[in-house]
């Protein structure tokens, strides 16, 4: 039963696990003051994950290992690399962070998080999918409630995990039940005996809304999205960051895989269902996200809006669609961390998340307020940047699939987001500091920012203009859906 | 023996008072408790349906489902100490400081 394959298969979580015990080994050998340093093994650690798992370790055929439990295919593996990539620049982003960044712990439970990832995008069967699913949920609600003298970061942390458990509950309730209709946990079975039985719609619906809560709690999408808003502004930013766009993509893995593949025959009904959930999740996200003065809430509403416009993906149900939520995804990510990157480097200087202290910030560190502009033009979805590519493709995967209307409203939905995320860049563009010389008050970037942020931005930028071998892995990875 | 209708009946019985429970109740400390009452209504259903189907994943899934909420349950309660230590109050209705 075990051979080669199977620990190829789980070569990337065996090698956090290294990676996780090399921390534990040597965190405590560093001096407090040193400390800090833990995020330089993490970033290179996860780095060198990267690098092995893409040399030895990329899959061939799809194949399903250790008893049923894991799948090793290219969704997974493109997924798996995905995390890894933003744990690593989470965990550059997390060492500057005064009160998080010095502490071994938060890197042990942001790989601990990252290990639970990679096995939601790689797991074949509910047991495994339950509990990847609290692998990752768990140290992630520890992290947002980090910083134990702050009242708002144990009070995010607290609303994460009420909210979680809740929803996960549910879920629980909806995979029992599936178990019972179907007589096997495994995914790829569920299929064929869901195909062959005497099944009900109103049972098999039922399920899928029952499923539908933990996983909509996972990508954050409405009504399910209340948690966002106050946990991201709550949480310590690096976190935040984190939380929007790996553990989003996380969720987006597992939605696609157990509805691409358990649900095809019931798929009329579902993907009505998340089109008008796409819709709701959409218009509600970028409506809440116009009033906001808050930059951490401002980008918390804008990746609720995001959640939308990758289900229009999730509801083309083809392989361009697949292929278009994998390659959003990839784009959103970059794009959202680099977002993050800058709120966390500029608030540890300025002291504030509120949109007002951006005024001047063009003339205080040009760089920065550049590849500001860069994230929030992608976010924005303007070419020649990331997001834009990413939109188009969802889109086309949209009107393929014959959804229409459901385009119209993203079209008009990213009008929407244009005017605040432009609302944002005026402050840092156009105004200035009141009664201040901006030249003294400069915002300047230690190494690990500088280094995270120029290769998050060089990302947005990559993945909007060469973006064709971007989108044949992600066709790749999409075919292993069907 | 039981016909396992009885079961499923109990368990949806027991998700929903946990589900009420979750939803009315103001004390993060009876929350938790009608979590695990909803966790619990899964349980049951699992193990009724295994021993319908003669197999045993359903049992699997049952230690799992309890190891992880032990570890929800040891994590929740160290959020509601470190809450209680600033605010000297527990109350859902007064974590409100997060808004907007």
């Amino acid at each position: 039963m075990f051979n080669s394959t199977t620990f190829l298969a789980i070569l990337p979580e065996i090698l956090i696990l290294v990676v996780a015990m090399l921390i534990l080994v040597a965190e405590p050998f560093w001096k407090a003051e040193q400390r800090r340093n833990v995020g330089w093994l993490t970033a290179g650690g996860l780095f060198a994950v990267m690098i092995i798992s893409l040399l030895f370790g990329r899959p061939g055929d799809p194949i399903t290992v250790l008893g049923g439990m894991v799948r090793f295919d290219w969704l997974g593996f493109f997924f798996k690399m995905l995390f890894l990539f933003a744990g690593a620049a989470t965990s550059l982003l997390l060492m500057d962070n005064d009160r998080v960044g010095h502490r071994g712990e938060a890197y042990l439970l942001l790989l601990a998080s990252l290990l639970g990832m990679d096995l939601m995008a790689a797991s074949a069967d509910l047991v495994m999918l339950y509990l990847a699913i609290e692998t990752t949920s768990i140290p992630l609600y520890i992290l947002s409630g980090f910083m134990l003298a702050d009242e708002h970061s144990t009070e995010a942390g607290f609303k994460y995990l009420l909210f979680g458990a809740m929803s996960s509950a549910v879920m629980l309730y909806g995979f029992s039940l599936l178990f019972g209709f179907a007589g096997t946990t495994n995914i790829y079975e569920l299929k064929t005996v869901l195909a062959a039985g005497p099944n009900t719609l109103v049972m098999v619906l039922g399920i899928i809304f029952l499923l539908l809560v933990g996983l909509g709690f996972k990508v954050s999408v409405v009504p399910f999205h209340f948690w966002a808003p106050d946990v991201y502004q709550g949480a310590p930013t690096p976190v935040a960051g984190f939380l929007s766009t790996a553990s989003k993509a996380a969720g987006f893995a597992v939605l696609t895989r157990l509805f691409f593949v358990a649900f095809p025959g019931f798929s009329q009904s579902w993907t009505l269902i998340f089109a008008v959930i796409a819709t709701v999740t959409m218009t509600v996200g970028n409506l809440l996200a116009l009033p906001q003065t808050n930059v951490k809430r401002l980008l918390a509403y804008s990746s609720i809006a995001h959640a939308g416009y990758v289900m229009i993906g999730v509801v083309s149900f083809s392989v361009l669609g697949a292929a278009s939520v994998v390659f959003y995804l990839a784009a959103y990510i970059v794009t959202n961390l680099l977002a993050f990157g800058i709120v966390m480097a500029v608030s540890r200087i300025i002291g504030s998340d509120d949109v007002k202290d951006y005024s001047g910030l063009s003339r205080r560190n040009p760089g920065l307020a550049l590849m500001m502009l860069a994230a929030f033009l992608s976010l924005a979805g303007m070419p020649p940047f990331g997001g834009f590519v990413a939109k188009v493709f969802v889109f086309a995967a949209g009107v393929q699939a014959g959804y229409v209307w459901l385009v119209i409203v993203g079209i008009l939905n990213s009008i929407i987001g244009v005017y605040y995320y432009l609302n944002v860049m005026k402050y840092v563009y156009l105004f200035r500091m009141p009664n201040e010389d901006e030249e003294k008050h400069p915002v300047p970037l230690t190494r690990p920012y500088t280094i995270a942020l120029v290769i998050l931005a060089l990302g947005v930028i990559l993945v909007g203009t060469l973006f064709a071998p971007w989108f044949s892995w992600s066709d790749m990875a999409a075919m292993n859906l069907f | 023996m039981v016909p396992v209708n009885y079961y499923i009946i109990l368990s949806a019985i027991l998700f929903t008072i946990g589900a009420v429970g979750v939803l009315i109740r103001r004390n993060p400390l009876v929350i938790f408790m009608s979590v695990e009452l909803m966790l619990n209504a899964a349980n049951l259903a699992m193990v009724a349906f295994s021993s319908v189907y003669k197999s045993f994943s359903g049992q699997i899934f049952v230690f799992f489902v309890i190891a992880v909420a032990a570890a929800e349950v040891a994590v929740g309660l160290a959020l509601i100490v470190e809450i209680f230590k600033t605010k000297h109050n527990i109350n859902v209705d007064e974590m409100n400081s997060l808004k907007g």
